[in-house]
């Protein structure tokens, strides 16, 4: 007895199998593929869109620096409130490092549109008075107008936060605001402030106004200095002692780029939840996908049949199928990250970021499509190999 | 001296439970060469009979031998590469897929052999030319009259060089001129040397054929051979 070659099919011919169910029922491979490539756009839209976002405050956080920290008067033994030294502003700028620094004190008077307006309504705005230098420490650009100088701080003008102008409808330097019982006109308005928000909120006076008219002694509440990046940690170990040495524990020292990658890990909180649901949705899809397998074995088991008849081996078979279910979920894979991928660039063209979506999250999310496909696949397949062949020709 | 291309000892097929035999101890031989009717009526047990020797389904008890090979003792995957390399079928259904040309249906039968496509497509082909279809190589079924799509399956069942070919009920669903032409390809493909068997409820087709095995309710009834081998009209 002679030995029996084997059956064989070439890789490309199994390939062109897997596409069958694809050819013969376009409309239904478009349907269960729908699922999948809905949970693969939406993944990839979501982690796209947060990548971006993220990178484009990573590069507002480059542009702004991370080197400046903000002091704040905090509260003594008691509880009440402190304030820091009259001298703080040029007391910091003996640290080694310190490049800049400047103040604001916060005082208890309010700023509205005209006389007009009801005393209730200040619209959440303050009015601080601002000294040193400020707008360089902050990092905040004038959007028009000018900024305060020896002189112009003596009078009744006001610089507003970028906030504080849209609240009361002014646009241009030149309108004036009553504020604190009397009319400031606008010298400056401000730029929106990434890093000191609220300064937004601020109409902010000269010094030698505020002493005039207001009682201002000089103390300041908030204390702002940029540093070179790398003396950063020791100016922070420095700064309560050099500001007040009589009570160092008062004075609280913070970094505002802290607070805004804070804000990101909030997204990335938001972001696992999304995520989670685009999971829900493959997992869906990959169900959908295992659903027409089943229904594709039933409908073929003539085939079947008639393959086994041809020399096929059940391992034929169960790769034939599996493959379907393979190239299926791949359809709906590559279809959703192209759809999640546009998403993502239409989203970051809107908002002005540089689009940034990971390489490796594109393959991922492909290769994921692959894995629930195969997953989906293997009871039919298996099934279809199982189909005895006499039987499966009869039906 | 060459084994018998078909011997079936005492084989039984029974299905189910309780057990109904489809078929009970048939003994069948079929030399090299020869050319063979199966006839009965339906349920007698023959398309049982066509699956046991076409190693699509094993039997219940005895011993099938087909081509030289045991086929209990043979597993799955031996078997299929038995039917690949061995043996071709022809349906009465014809069971050709319908979205593909008659080229590509009749390579199809290539298909398990490992062969490549071009080589495929170039014996599939010649083999519809052979059957007298060379001008509608790229026809779909859904294009064809019963008989030409009846001739593209035996040429799907022919591009293997089978060994032995088994025709179940082959002109059953065509017409009796197209009929006639599918009977004067299986002469011919016997004439060159296949061994085919052919099975039929039909005694007219059964008595044209130089040998016919009766079977009726599972059991071989009558086995009649002519004595000088008929010239084909």
């Amino acid at each position: 007895m002679s030995a029996l070659p084997k059956s064989r099919l070439r890789t490309g011919d199994l390939f062109a199998l897997g596409l069958h169910g694809v050819r013969v029922h376009p409309m239904r491979a478009a349907l269960s593929a729908l699922g999948i490539a809905i949970g693969i756009a939406a993944m990839i839209a979501v982690i796209g869109i947060s990548t971006s976002s993220q990178a484009a405050v990573r590069e507002k956080l480059a542009a702004l620096g991370t080197n400046l920290l903000t002091m704040s008067a905090g509260k003594d033994l008691l509880g009440a409130d402190t304030k820091l030294p009259p001298d703080a502003g040029t007391r910091v700028l003996r640290i080694d490092g310190v490049e800049t620094s400047g103040w604001t004190t916060e005082i208890d008077y309010h700023v509205y549109r005209n006389d007009l307006t009801l005393p209730g309504e200040t619209g959440g705005l303050r009015v601080r008075v601002a000294g040193g230098d400020l707008l360089a420490t902050t990092g905040t650009a004038l959007a028009s107008g000018r900024w305060f100088n020896a002189e112009t701080e003596k009078h009744d003008l006001v610089v507003l936060g970028a906030g504080a102008a849209e609240a009361m409808g002014i646009t241009e330097p030149g309108n004036q605001v009553w504020l604190g019982g009397q009319y400031f006109t606008v010298l400056g308005i401000l730029q929106p402030s990434l890093l000191t928000p609220e300064l937004d909120s601020s109409a902010l006076v000269g010094a030698g106004i505020a002493a005039e008219r207001f009682g201002f002694d000089g103390s300041p509440t908030v204390l702002y200095e940029r540093s070179s990046e790398e003396r950063v940690p020791e100016v922070r170990d420095l700064l309560p002692a050099t500001i007040n040495p009589e009570a160092p524990n008062e004075v609280s020292v913070s970094r505002p780029s802290d607070a805004l990658a804070a804000k990101n890990t909030v997204d990335q909180a938001f972001t696992g939840l999304l995520i989670g649901v685009g999971s829900i949705a493959l997992l869906v899809g990959g169900i959908g996908v295992a659903n027409t397998m089943v229904i594709t074995v039933l409908e073929r088991r003539r085939e079947i049949g008639l393959r086994r008849s041809l020399g096929a081996t059940r391992a034929n078979i169960r790769n034939q199928f599996l493959m379907e279910a393979v190239l299926l979920a791949l359809l709906g894979g590559l279809v959703g990250a192209g759809t999640g991928f546009a998403v993502t660039a239409i989203v970051a063209a809107s908002n002005g970021w540089k689009l940034e979506v990971p390489v490796s999250v594109l393959i991922a999310g492909v290769l994921a499509t692959v894995a629930v496909g195969a997953v989906a696949g293997v009871l039919p397949a298996l099934r279809a190999a199982r189909t005895s062949p006499a039987v499966a020709l009869s039906s | 001296m060459t084994a018998p291309m078909i011997e079936l000892v005492d084989v039984s097929r029974e299905y189910g439970s309780p057990p109904t035999r489809a078929l009970d101890g048939v003994n069948l031989r079929v030399e090299r060469g020869e050319l063979v009717a199966i006839v009965g009526p339906s349920g007698s047990g023959k398309s049982t009979l066509l699956n046991l020797i076409g190693t699509l389904d094993r039997a219940s008890a005895g011993q099938t031998r087909v081509a030289g090979y045991s086929v209990e003792k043979l597993s799955d995957r031996q078997l299929s590469a038995l039917r690949a390399h061995s043996i071709g079928f022809v349906f009465q259904q014809f069971q050709l897929s319908e979205g593909v040309s008659a080229r590509d249906n009749v390579a199809a039968g290539l298909l398990y052999t490992g062969k490549p496509a071009r080589e495929r497509r170039a014996v599939a082909t010649e083999a519809l030319e052979r059957v007298g279809l060379g001008h509608r190589l790229l026809h779909r079924p859904a294009q064809m009259s019963g008989g030409e799509r009846q001739r593209v399956a035996i040429a799907r069942a022919m591009v293997r060089n089978p060994d032995l070919l088994l025709a179940d009920e082959p002109t059953g669903s065509l017409d009796s001129r197209s009929g006639e032409i599918v009977v004067e390809i299986l002469r011919e493909l016997h004439a060159s040397g296949t061994t085919v068997v052919v099975i039929t409820h039909d005694r007219e087709l059964a008595q044209r054929l130089p040998r016919r095995v009766g079977i009726r309710d599972g059991r071989i009834e009558s086995d009649e051979r002519d004595t000088v081998l008929a010239v084909s009209a």
